[in-house]
C-alpha cells in the first residue's frame, strides 16, 4: 500500500493540508506568461520558486520552460528586491532579448512589500527597459488563492496592453483559461469554422508543443502577439471561459474600454460546448456552420452508442474549479454519477455550483473547495467509486484502491498526449469519452471471468 | 546529425570562454570569467575557481533554493519521519515525490514518502503569525498517524514574519512525549544555492537524531554510507554489494533511511562519504564527537566501486573481509565487462558534458571513462571550491556574508561515547599504505588538460557550449533537458536520472552503459530535417508516368 497511513475514518483537520489538490500562484502566472509571443516570465523571489515552477511545467510538457528569477539572498530579503530586479532587467534584455518580461511576485517579495509597478517605473525612468520592449507585473502571493488565481492575475495583467482607438475592429476576445496548448488551438479552430476573427489570450499553442528540429528557439513562433493584445481593447466583446481563470481579465477589459464581457464555463463536454458555440455566434453575429453541428452530432452519437457502460458509474474527481464544473456537468449529462469532488482552490461558489449541477442525479455528493487528495481518498474508502479523474497524483489512490484512473488536469507527469489532443469542444468531448470508456472497459476486460469475457463491447 | 561533420568546428577553449562571455554586460562578464576555468596543469597545484557565490539576478540559473536542499535532497529520502512544510502550499507541493527517491518499507512498515504535508499558510497567517497553526498541524498529524518523528521546514515568509518554529517544535515534542519533533530554518533565500540547505538539514540531524539510540546494533564491519540518496535505486544496489561482502551498513545518509538508522549511526566504525559536498562536515563532526574516521568513496563506476570496496576492506585490516571483497569483485566484474565489450565500440571516442550537483559532475566521469568517452566540459551547480580543487583549500576559504548565516555547529568529543576506532599510529600506518583519511582531491585534477570547468553554468552558456563544442551527450537536470535536446543533442538527467537506474555499483554501471548507448546512438537524432528540407530546391518538375 502506497498510502497506508490514510485512515478510513474522517477526522476534522483545520491546520494541516495533506496531499494538496492545488499549488501556489506563481506557477500559474508563469504558465500564462508563456502564452504571450516573445515573453520571458520572471519570478521575483528566491531562485527556488522559479526552479520549482520550471521543473513542474517541464515535466508536464516535456518542453523547455525559460524563466528568470531575481535570486533573492538574505540581504535582498531584508533591504528589498528592487536592486535585484533592476539588475535582472538589464541582464535579461542584454542576454535573452525578449519582447516582454512578465514579472510575478512570490510570497517572499510580497511579504517584504516590494512594489512591482513602482520598480518598473523606476526602470523605465533609468532606461533599463529598451524602446519597444515591455514589462508586465502581476501580484501573486503564494499565501492567497492557488495556481489558478495566479494564472488569472497574470491574464488580467495582460489587459494592460489593450488599447482603444474608439473604433471597433470586429474581433472577439476569447480568454481560454488554464487549458492545454492544443485546447487553445482547438478554440481557435472552432472560432475559425464559425468565421469569427478571435483574439485568444493567452495562447500557449506553438510554444509548449513546439517541434524538434535541431534548433532551439527560446521564444517559439506561438503565443499571442503584442499587436493582438493591444487590439483587445477594440473588440466587439469578450468571452471569458471559466469564472476562476478568466473572468477578472474580461471584466477589466469591460471596465477599461467598455468591451462587453460574457463569462462562460470552460467548453468541456456537450452542454458547456453548446453554450460556448451559442454565445460566440451571438456575439459575432454569425451562423453556425454545418461542420460544427456534425461534430456535435458525433459526440452525441458516441454517448448513445456506449451509454450502457457509462450509466450510473460512480466517479471521484480532483482538479481545478473551472475544469471540474464543466467535467461534472459532462458526467451528469452522460448519466454517470460524480460523487466525490475536491479542489484545493478556495471559493464557496464552487461547492454551490457543483451541488446545483449534481442535484438532478438525486445522489448525495461530497464536494469541497480547499480540499485535498487525502480527504478525497477517505471519501473513496467510505464510498467506493468506479472511476477516478484527476492529475497524476491520483495514481497513488487509484493503485491502492484498485480504481481506473483518467489523467486530466495539471500536472500530468507520467503520460503524454495532453499537449497535443484537445479535450475542449465537441471533438475534445469525444476524446474525453474515449479516455473514460477505455479506462472502464480495460478494467472490465481485466476483471471479467473467463466465461464472461467478450469480444464485442 | 553526422558526428564527423560536427567535430570539424571544435574550438580552442580560450575562444570558447571568450565566446561565452561576449554577450554579457561588463559586470556579469567579470564575475562569470572567474567561474569559467580552462584546466591547465600549474606548477603549484590546481588552478583556482570561484564557486559557491551568488547567482546573478536575471541570468537563468540551474540552481534551486536552500529549502530544496534541506527538504528535497536530505530529508526527502527518509521514510518514517513526517516532513511538515510550514509555509504556503507550493513549496511542499513541488517537493512531493519528484526526486525519484525509492524506499522499501515492506508491506506495512512506516512510509510517509508518498505523502505531502503543509500548513498551507494563508494571508491571515502571514499577518498574525503562523505558530498556532503550526502547533495544531503537528497535533493533527500526530493524532492521525502517530509517527515517531515530525520535522518542520521553514519557507521564505516564515523567516520574514519571525515564526519561532524551533520553540513550537520543542513544545510539541514535550507535549506529545513519544514523538521527536524538530525544525529546520531552511528559508529559500538563505545561502546561494541548495548547498546551504544540505548543511542546515545535516546540522539538525546531527543535533536531534544521531546518537539518540544506544541499543547495540549487531553486525561485522559496521559502516555508515554518507551522501547517498537512493535516486533510482542506487542505494539498493550499494546495499546489495555491501551485504554480499559482509559489510554492515548501519545508516545511509539519507537514501532509503529510517529514524533508527540515524539514531544509531554513532555506533559505526567507519564513515564512507559518497557526496563530499552535501555531507563532508557531518563526517567531520562524527569523527570529533564519536571518534569515527572517514574516507571518501565513490560507487559510480564499476572500477570506482571495486576501489571503494577495497578501501573499506583495507580499513578493517581483516583478511577475511579483504578476501571476500576480492571474491565479490571477481564475481561481479564479468557481467560488467561483457556489457562493456558490447557497448564500448559504439561509445568510444564520443564526448560528454556534465553540469550537475556537488559530486555527480565528478563521479559520473568515471562511467564515461569506462565507456571510452571524454568529458570535455564539466562543473557543479552548487559545489564549493574544495569540491573543485580538493580539501587542501579549506583553510583558505573566505567566509562571505551568505555563508556566515549558515550555522556551524561546534562539536566536542562525547563524554561517554567518544571512542577512537583507530589509534593515531594505526591511522598513520594505514595512510602509509595508501588509505587516505579525510581526503578529497576534487574534480579539477581528474579532468584532462584544456577541458573547461564551469561553475553554476546557466541556460545561455549551456546553449552556447553545446553549439560551440558539440558534445555527443549533455548531462544536467530537468530544466535544462529539453532546450538541449531541441538542439539535437541527447541529454541525460543526472539529478533524478529521467527514468531508470540504478547507476551505482556493478549492476548500475551496466545499466548506465546501456543507457548512454541508447542515448548517443538513438535514431531519433537523425530525423531533425524532413527530406524536402534537406533538398529544398527542385531541379526539375516531376512528370507523372
Amino acid at each position: 500500500m502506497l498510502l497506508r497511513h490514510t485512515p478510513k475514518e474522517i477526522s476534522e483537520r483545520s491546520a494541516v493540508t495533506i496531499n494538496p489538490a492545488k499549488t501556489c500562484q506563481p506557477i500559474g502566472a508563469m504558465y500564462a506568461a508563456l502564452g504571450i509571443h516573445g515573453c520571458l516570465p520572471h519570478s521575483h523571489g528566491s531562485q527556488g520558486c522559479c526552479a520549482y515552477h520550471r521543473s513542474t511545467l517541464t515535466r508536464h510538457y516535456k518542453e523547455p520552460i525559460p524563466a528568470a528569477t531575481s535570486s533573492f539572498t538574505e540581504g535582498a530579503s531584508v533591504f528589498g528586491g528592487q536592486a535585484n530586479l533592476m539588475q535582472a532587467f538589464n541582464n535579461i534584455f542584454s542576454v535573452y532579448n525578449p519582447d516582454v518580461i512578465a514579472v510575478h511576485t512570490t510570497c517572499l517579495s510580497e511579504t517584504i512589500g516590494d512594489d512591482l509597478p513602482q520598480i518598473r517605473k523606476k526602470a523605465i525612468k533609468e532606461g533599463k527597459i529598451p524602446e519597444g520592449k515591455y514589462v508586465l507585473c502581476a501580484s501573486t502571493p503564494s499565501y492567497v488563492g492557488s495556481h489558478v488565481t495566479g494564472f488569472s492575475s497574470m491574464v488580467k495583467a495582460m489587459t494592460e496592453f489593450s488599447e482603444s482607438t474608439g473604433k471597433k475592429n470586429g474581433r472577439v476576445n476569447i480568454i481560454p483559461g488554464w487549458v492545454e496548448p492544443c485546447d487553445m488551438e482547438e478554440i481557435k479552430r472552432m472560432s475559425g469554422l464559425l468565421g469569427v476573427d478571435a483574439i485568444v489570450f493567452p495562447d500557449t499553442s506553438g510554444v509548449l508543443n513546439a517541434p524538434l528540429t535541431g534548433e532551439y528557439k527560446m521564444f517559439p513562433d506561438g503565443g499571442t502577439t503584442m499587436a493582438d493584445l493591444k487590439a483587445t481593447g477594440d473588440a466587439v466583446g469578450t468571452l471569458a471561459l471559466g469564472q476562476w481563470c478568466s473572468a477578472d481579465a474580461a471584466r477589466e477589459l469591460d471596465k477599461k474600454h467598455k468591451v462587453p464581457a460574457t463569462v462562460l464555463d470552460m467548453p468541456f463536454g456537450l452542454r458547456a460546448t453548446d453554450r460556448f458555440v451559442d454565445a460566440l455566434r451571438t456575439i459575432a453575429g454569425v451562423t453556425v456552420p454545418e461542420q460544427i453541428a456534425v461534430e456535435r452530432g458525433q459526440l452525441v452519437d458516441m454517448i448513445s452508442d456506449m451509454h450502457q457502460y457509462l450509466y450510473h458509474k460512480k466517479v471521484a474527481l480532483a482538479g481545478d474549479p473551472d475544469q471540474l464544473i464543466s467535467m461534472t456537468e459532462f458526467l451528469v449529462s452522460i448519466d454517470m454519477l460524480p460523487v466525490h469532488i475536491v479542489t484545493g482552490t478556495p471559493g464557496k461558489k464552487f461547492e454551490k455550483r457543483i451541488r446545483e449541477i449534481t442535484a438532478e442525479t438525486g445522489v448525495e455528493v461530497n464536494v469541497k473547495a480547499k480540499g485535498d487528495f487525502f480527504l478525497l481518498h477517505q471519501w473513496i474508502k467510505n464510498e467506493p467509486v468506479d472511476l477516478l479523474i484527476s492529475n497524476t497524483y491520483g495514481k497513488y489512490i487509484a493503485r491502492d484502491e484498485d480504481i481506473p484512473l483518467v489523467r486530466w488536469g495539471f500536472p500530468i507527469l507520467d503520460r503524454q498526449g495532453h499537449q497535443y489532443f484537445p479535450t475542449v469542444g465537441y471533438k475534445g468531448g469525444i476524446r474525453l469519452l474515449e479516455k473514460i470508456l477505455t479506462a472502464l472497459l480495460d478494467r472490465k476486460d481485466r476483471d471479467d471471468e473467463d466465461k464472461k469475457f467478450e469480444l464485442v463491447l | 546529425m553526422a558526428t564527423a561533420e560536427k567535430k570539424m568546428v571544435r574550438l580552442d577553449p580560450t575562444d570558447v570562454k571568450a565566446e561565452l562571455l561576449k554577450k554579457y554586460p561588463p559586470k556579469v562578464a567579470r564575475k562569470r570569467a572567474k567561474q569559467i576555468l580552462i584546466n591547465e596543469a600549474l606548477e603549484n597545484g590546481t588552478p583556482e575557481i570561484t564557486a559557491n557565490v551568488r547567482t546573478i539576478p536575471g541570468i537563468i540559473t540551474m540552481r534551486g533554493c536552500t529549502y530544496a536542499g534541506c527538504k528535497g535532497v536530505i530529508m526527502g529520502p527518509t521514510r518514517d519521519i513526517v516532513n511538515l512544510v510550514h509555509g504556503p502550499i507550493g513549496c511542499s507541493f513541488y517537493a512531493w515525490l519528484t526526486r525519484r527517491n525509492q524506499t522499501d518499507a515492506g508491506e506495512d512498515g512506516e512510509n510517509y514518502m508518498n505523502y505531502c504535508f503543509s500548513t498551507d499558510m494563508q494571508d491571515s497567517d502571514i499577518i498574525f503569525g503562523g505558530e498556532k497553526k503550526l502547533a495544531k498541524a503537528i497535533q493533527e498529524i500526530y493524532d492521525l498517524m502517530h509517527p515517531k518523528s515530525i520535522t518542520v521546514f521553514a519557507t521564505c515568509p516564515v523567516g520574514l514574519i519571525g515564526d519561532d518554529i524551533h520553540t513550537v517544535a520543542k513544545n510539541m515534542k514535550e507535549k506529545l512525549g513519544d514523538c521527536n519533533v524538530f525544525a529546520f530554518s531552511c528559508e529559500g533565500y538563505k545561502g546561494v544555492s541548495q548547498s546551504a540547505g544540505h548543511h542546515i538539514a545535516n546540522n539538525q540531524i546531527f543535533r536531534h537524531l544521531i546518537g539518540e539510540n544506544d541499543e547495540p546494533r549487531e553486525g561485522k564491519y559496521r559502516i555508515n554510507l554518507l551522501g547517498e540518496y537512493n535516486i533510482g535505486g542506487d542505494g539498493f544496489e550499494i546495499d546489495r554489494i555491501f551485504k554480499k561482502c559482509g559489510i554492515t551498513c548501519l545508516a545511509t545518509f539519507s537514501g532509503n533511511s529510517t529514524y533508527d538508522q540515524f539514531a544509531t549511526a554513532h555506533q559505526a566504525d567507519l564513515n564512507a562519504v559518497m557526496c563530499h559536498r552535501s555531507i563532508n562536515y557531518v563526517a567531520d563532526m562524527l569523527e570529533t564527537k564519536f571518534g569515527i574516521p572517514w574516507i571518501k568513496v565513490n560507487f559510480i563506476g564499476a572500477h570506482a566501486t571495486a576501489k571503494s570496496l577495497r578501501k573499506i576492506a583495507a580499513y578493517f585490516e581483516d583478511q577475511e573481509l579483504i578476501d571476500r571483497v576480492e571474491e565479490v569483485i571477481r564475481e561481479e566484474m564479468p557481467e560488467v565487462e561483457k556489457a562493456l565489450a558490447d557497448v564500448r565500440p559504439r561509445t568510444e571516442g564520443k564526448t560528454a558534458m556534465l553540469f550537475v550537483g556537488g559530486s555527480r559532475a565528478h563521479h559520473y566521469q568515471e562511467l564515461f571513462r569506462e565507456l571510452g568517452m571524454k568529458t570535455i566540459s564539466a562543473g557543479y551547480e552548487f559545489a564549493h571550491r574544495d569540491d573543485y580543487e580538493g580539501r587542501h583549500v579549506l583553510p583558505t576559504l573566505k567566509v562571505d556574508a551568505d555563508s556566515r548565516n549558515i550555522e556551524e555547529i561546534e562539536v566536542e568529543p562525547d563524554e561517554k561515547r567518544f571512542r577512537p576506532r583507530k589509534s593515531e599510529e594505526e591511522l598513520k600506518a594505514l595512510e602509509a599504505e595508501g588509505l587516505k583519511f579525510k581526503e578529497y582531491r576534487g574534480l579539477i585534477p581528474e579532468m584532462e588538460e584544456n577541458t573547461l570547468v564551469i561553475d553554476d553554468l546557466n541556460q545561455y552558456e549551456a546553449e552556447k557550449l553545446v553549439e560551440l563544442m558539440q558534445p555527443d551527450i549533455f548531462c544536467a537536470g530537468i530544466k535544462e533537458k529539453f532546450s538541449i535536446q531541441k538542439l539535437g543533442v541527447p541529454m541525460k538527467q543526472l539529478h533524478s536520472y529521467d527514468s531508470g537506474g540504478p547507476y551505482a555499483g556493478f549492476k548500475g554501471a551496466v545499466n548506465f552503459y546501456h543507457e548512454i548507448d541508447r542515448l548517443v546512438n538513438s535514431r531519433v537524432w537523425g530525423y531533425m530535417k524532413a527530406p524536402w528540407q534537406e533538398n529544398p530546391q527542385l531541379s526539375a518538375a516531376y512528370v507523372w508516368e
